[in-house]
């Protein structure tokens, strides 16, 4: 290789930008959140400047992360977000990839298909929320329309504070996320099937295997490097909850819920900015919102380590 | 198939293959339609709705075709909010300076993992890959009281500066950038370009495609950005697009479905023109994304 003595010059000078903003707006939010967890009763104060310990606060301590785990409405977030992903990544991940295959079967309007699948990529989530709510709403929206013209009775999907109002705005908030994320998932899915070789299907067929078996000795194994990357991506966005459950509740950004019940469906990123929204100078809530982001990020990587170790045995590579 | 027959010499057993065949392929594109129609018709109900007269959205059961056709509501949408269009400005506005200045950074941190040799490289690179697993929210705790530091809140400065940089665009174009042979590198060293004009000349153009793809991503980005505008910028005329959508449709406007969903339609049309016309690009580097692993 040529040496170049400048080399280290020139590399300082190609990052300087990238690195700026990522020490100002990253790295340094990662440690200055993380040791406000830890501040007690923390306030930020006028011409306190950047760092969290040069505002004020009254201890050093776990004492945010106790009144956090022990707030009955970060519990009932912590609950919520369980079910959301408990409930939609098992549907959105598993429709996402029985599409991938059909789609990776057929040859006419391959891409006609694949261009409308991919429509609820480009929508803003906030916009189409609305739509949701609309189609959803109990007097005569679209879905209660079609419910009564079967014989059945509409349901209050969006406006039912009862503990029967809980699961159906459960089934318009997994509606609305599998709609809004398929559209990745069955783009990745796709461009892993056309890659696998030919030969497989074909040696296969000529062992007259059925499509069941085809499906899963060969398809699901080879494909089993995208499924994993799926399955985590699906888990930490499902973790990270927020805009979908206000966006069909549609009636401000902090409202989770039906009339009545506001906070029915709040997540753990909900309750973050709840807590944030109390402003800078209430004290303990940014140390509030702090320490609930500290415990969404163990969360996700407590979960991310072990399907990693799963995959590790699972995945084919 | 032509491989299966080869086995099959008695045809009543390849014509109760062919059946089985054709009506797998028949099961298959049912299923395929039915998953379009579940996509399509948030989009039919939003535009149809969108274009109804206040007297029809209120029927008790609900038309599945406008009987009278009211594009008033799309210029009712900026009457009632007089502040619509504005809006709309914000988001043009902040999502080509967002991307103007993150194509910028990328390419230059890309530049520098991909072609040039410094110490602790690696363990750079490692971190930044790091963060993309991280919640963003830890992040924007601290953004917000930092902006407040800065006197940035309700400023354009506010909305741009702290997404000048994405980890997921470094990595994606430094992917790009390790694709081009060596030996043009070697070439241009022999001729005595510098490695910056290599960047500009021949780096740049030969990744244009993933160039462009990073400009349309990032110009979507900031259509779809909710969360931080709604922090930082969401009292006065600087609200972006989602958010003003939310404040000024869904409090004071919530019994009349056909102008909200008229502005959601205004609000998805020039996502859909832009995938339209880029499709190629969009999809090639939303599924890039997933191949990264």
């Amino acid at each position: 290789m040529i040496e170049d003595k400048r080399a280290g010059w020139k590399a300082l000078i190609a990052l300087a930008p990238a690195m700026a903003f990522l020490l100002l707006f990253m790295f340094f939010p990662l440690f200055n959140t993380l040791i406000m967890s830890f501040l007690e009763r923390f306030r930020f104060k006028s011409g306190g400047g950047l760092f969290a310990w040069n505002q004020s606060f009254q201890s050093i301590g776990f004492g945010e992360y106790l009144n956090v785990l022990r707030n009955p409405q970060f519990l009932t977030a912590l609950k919520n977000t369980f079910i959301l992903v408990i409930v939609s990544v098992p549907i959105s991940v598993s429709l996402s990839l029985l599409v991938a295959v059909a789609l990776n079967k057929i040859k006419r309007l391959q891409g006609l298909f694949q261009t409308i699948f991919f429509l609820p990529y480009v929508t803003n989530t906030i916009a189409l929320g609305m739509v949701f709510k609309v189609m959803f709403s109990t007097n005569n929206g679209l879905i209660n329309t079609i419910l009564k013209a079967i014989g059945m009775a509409p349901v209050a999907w969006l406006t039912d504070a009862t503990a029967a109002g809980y699961w159906s705005a459960l089934a318009v908030i997994t509606i609305y996320t599998v709609w809004n994320g398929m559209a990745f998932k069955i783009l990745v899915f796709l461009s892993g099937l056309q890659s696998i070789d030919k030969q497989y299907y074909q040696a296969a067929q000529l062992d007259n295997a059925s499509r069941a078996r085809v499906f899963w000795r060969i398809t699901v194994p080879l494909l089993s490097p995208m499924i994993a990357y799926v399955i985590i991506t699906s888990f930490i966005g499902a973790f990270k909850s927020y805009t979908d459950v206000i966006a069909v509740f549609g009636a401000g950004d902090q409202v989770y819920g039906p009339p009545g019940s506001p906070f029915m469906w709040i997540t753990v990123v909900g309750f973050i900015y709840k807590s944030l929204k109390g402003g800078l100078m209430l004290p303990g809530s940014l140390a509030r919102a702090s320490a609930g982001s500290v415990i969404l990020l163990i969360i996700i990587l407590f979960f991310t380590v072990i399907q990693l170790w799963v995959s590790k045995k699972k995945v084919h590579y | 198939m032509e491989v299966t027959e080869l086995y099959y010499n008695d045809p009543k057993e390849i014509r109760k293959f062919k059946i089985k065949t054709i009506v797998f392929q028949v099961l298959l594109y049912l299923f395929l339609v039915s998953v379009a129609i579940f996509i399509l018709i948030p989009f039919y109900w939003m535009i149809i709705t969108s274009l109804k007269t206040k007297i029809e959205v209120d029927l008790m059961v609900p038309t599945f075709f406008p009987q009278e056709v009211a594009w008033s509501n799309y210029s009712q949408v900026f009457t009632q909010v007089t502040l619509f269009g504005r809006y709309f400005l914000n988001t043009i506005f902040v999502s080509v300076c967002t991307t103007a200045l993150v194509v910028f950074t990328t390419v230059t941190a890309a530049f520098a993992f991909a072609r040039l040799k410094f110490k602790g490289k690696e363990l750079i690179f490692a971190l930044l890959l790091m963060t993309m697993m991280i919640p963003g929210e830890m992040f924007v705790i601290t953004n917000y009281m930092t902006v407040s530091v800065f006197k940035w809140t309700e400023t354009f400065q506010a909305l741009i500066i702290p997404f000048g940089v994405s980890v997921f665009y470094i990595f994606f174009l430094r992917q790009t950038f390790q694709q081009i042979p060596n030996e043009l590198y070697l070439a241009a060293k022999v001729d005595g370009i510098g490695d910056f004009k290599y960047l500009w000349k021949i780096m740049i153009p030969i990744a244009m495609p993933s160039i462009v793809t990073i400009i349309i991503l990032g110009l979507m980005g900031a259509w779809n950005a909710y969360i931080w505008p709604q922090l930082v910028a969401n009292n006065g005329p600087l609200r972006m697009i989602a958010n003003g959508l939310m404040v000024a449709f869904t409090t004071e406007f919530s019994s009349e479905p056909q102008l909200q969903l008229a502005a959601s339609t205004l609000v998805t049309l020039p996502l859909f023109a832009f995938f339209v016309i880029f499709r190629k690009y969009i999809m090639r580097g939303v599924s890039r994304s997933g191949i990264k692993g």
